[in-house]
């Protein structure tokens, strides 16, 4: 089903790809610079495509969940995945396990437990305010325990080490991280889709839901699932990246029929369009080190979103 | 058209939920054509019991049409074969100037006949609507009242849960009352909302004025 987001942000997207190949502190002339092949194949590309991975969880994870929540301000990270997953990543930093696999594999560790968690707390009955305050506790206590194994770091270079992966980046990553990521993302984002319907039907509200058949405890099964699959291995390749589930969304609406079933692809593209530019940004920006992706999305999405609350207000009120 | 009447606190919406298979009943079961309503799958009830809650809620900013095709959902037919009963039931309604708009751009009444025209488009057996005309003026009351008739004109069961006992006793063909839980009359409308049953259940002294079919109630 191809709607008209659906179609701009394809094409959006199949124009940015090759621009953000050849952005980089060096532009890249296929032709005459040295090693061109090299660049693009091993460094450029895989981070190109990583990006869009990470986009596309994340935009599709903060769809879903803005459905489920009947709500446009939730975000993917308030299930407590996202921390889950960050908690994991920096054990690993911690005992100094932070090899090129297993790190993901810790964060990944940590999305899996808070998913467990999740579906343990959320158990047969599938309310949905419940189920979020329990996801947001989770996400502070994991929070608060990252936070004291920084405080037990041994030495500032550790502490340093830590929280600027936590800050979120796509420096040099290989097709590796893109191997983990790209499946696991995929299939989260199957989950989220099949989920739709009932995403739909919670439009009219939690029992008008389940008057038009949807079973509350497995659809919630299907979000935990389908948001921990995408932001979890998102997590894990590329740190925290905030703001793309909460704007991403909004952007893509306007576009759609508005159901949260007809915003999931879109949303999917238009997150993996925004990583892809702000992480080649980040990468043209003349900084004496590179701008870290996580706060280069903030930076970019806070004053954006402002301005967008400040042209719905008259809407809200 | 069977009318749920009784006072706040009652158990009317209770029961509709109970009816609609959406609270699990403590004791009891609940029926649905002779066999238990709890051995349907939820798609099959889903099919034969079109649900309205008393809250109209409508989370996203849907187009009329749209939210009128959600009432497909439990056939899996939104874009394909239920397209005409959609567009039945936007026709039913009287809605069909304003499918493309928005439903924040509504009035009250054009968005209860809007969730109204959302079940009817899922052409359930059974209607079960919780106080469908809350909130909502004389004109639209009698509106949508007319439209429910209609539905059950057209073959379907429609149970309401109904405050306005005049539009009970001259509309409806069978009226439970109840009170605090229990049921405390179930005929139809001239014997289960007479004036003793008024006084008993509501300790509301009123007598009904009027011919039959155009009843009302003088309190006092």
């Amino acid at each position: 089903m191809m709607n008209r987001a659906t179609a701009i942000f394809s094409a959006l997207l199949v124009l940015a790809l090759p621009l953000s190949l050849l952005a980089g502190r060096i532009w890249l002339d296929p032709w005459t610079t040295p090693n061109a092949t090299a660049i693009l194949m091993e460094l450029r590309l895989p981070r190109g495509v990583l990006a869009i991975v990470v986009g596309a969880g994340l935009g599709a994870a903060g769809a879903a969940m803005q459905g489920y929540l009947r709500n446009p301000l939730a975000d993917p990270g308030l299930f407590g995945i996202a921390p889950g997953a960050a908690l994991g990543a920096v054990l690993a930093l911690f005992f100094g396990l932070a090899t090129a696999w297993l790190l993901p594999l810790f964060a990944l560790a940590g999305a899996a437990g808070a998913m467990a968690l999740l579906a343990l707390i959320a158990g047969r009955a599938g309310g949905i305010a419940l189920f979020t305050l329990a996801g947001m506790m989770l996400a502070s206590l994991a929070g608060a325990l990252t936070s004291l194994i920084i405080s037990f770091a041994p030495n500032a270079f550790a502490v340093s080490e830590i929280v600027t992966w936590l800050m979120g980046a796509l420096t040099d990553r290989s097709w590796h991280e893109v191997w983990l990521a790209a499946p696991l993302t995929l299939a989260g984002i199957a989950c989220l889709a099949m989920a739709g319907r009932g995403l739909d039907a919670l439009t009219l509200g939690e029992a008008a839901a389940r008057s038009l058949g949807v079973e509350p405890a497995r659809l919630q099964a299907w979000l935990i699932a389908g948001v921990g699959l995408t932001v979890g291995s998102g997590v894990a390749v590329a740190g925290i990246v905030g703001f793309v589930g909460l704007i991403v969304p909004h952007l893509v609406r306007p576009l759609t029929d508005r159901r949260p079933s007809s915003l999931l692809v879109p949303s999917a593209l238009a997150g993996a369009l925004l990583v892809l530019v702000a992480d080649a940004l980040c990468r043209v920006l003349p900084l004496v080190t590179e701008l870290r992706l996580g706060i280069a999305l903030s930076l970019l999405g806070a004053p954006f979103f402002l301005a967008l609350l400040l042209r719905m207000r008259r809407e809200i009120a | 058209m069977t009318a749920i009447c009784g006072p706040n606190g009652a158990g009317k919406s209770t029961l509709l939920g109970v009816l609609a298979g959406l609270v699990a009943p403590d004791s009891g079961m609940a029926m649905l054509d002779g066999a238990a309503l709890s051995g349907l799958t939820p798609r099959e009830r889903a099919r034969a019991i079109g649900y309205l809650p008393q809250a109209g809620e409508v989370a996203w900013d849907l187009s009329v049409a749209s939210l009128v095709a959600l009432g497909r959902l439990p056939h899996g037919d939104g874009q394909g074969g239920g397209v005409r009963a959609v567009a039945a039931a936007l026709s039913a309604l009287g809605l069909d100037a304003l499918a493309a708009r928005p439903v924040s751009q509504l009035s009250g009444g054009e968005r209860a006949r809007a969730l109204l025209a959302r079940v009817l488009a899922g052409e359930p057996r059974w209607i079960l609507a919780d106080e469908p005309l809350a909130a909502l003026d004389l004109a639209h009351q009698i509106g949508l009242m007319a439209r429910l008739a209609d539905a059950a004109r057209a073959g379907a069961g429609v149970v309401l849960v109904l405050h306005d006992l005049a539009l009970a006793m001259n509309r409806a063909d069978r009226v439970l009352v109840l009170d605090k839980g229990r049921l405390a009359a179930d005929g139809p409308p001239q014997e289960a909302l007479s004036e003793a049953v008024i006084r008993q259940v509501w300790g509301v002294e009123a007598r009904w004025l009027g011919q039959p079919g155009a009843r009302a109630l003088a309190a006092g």
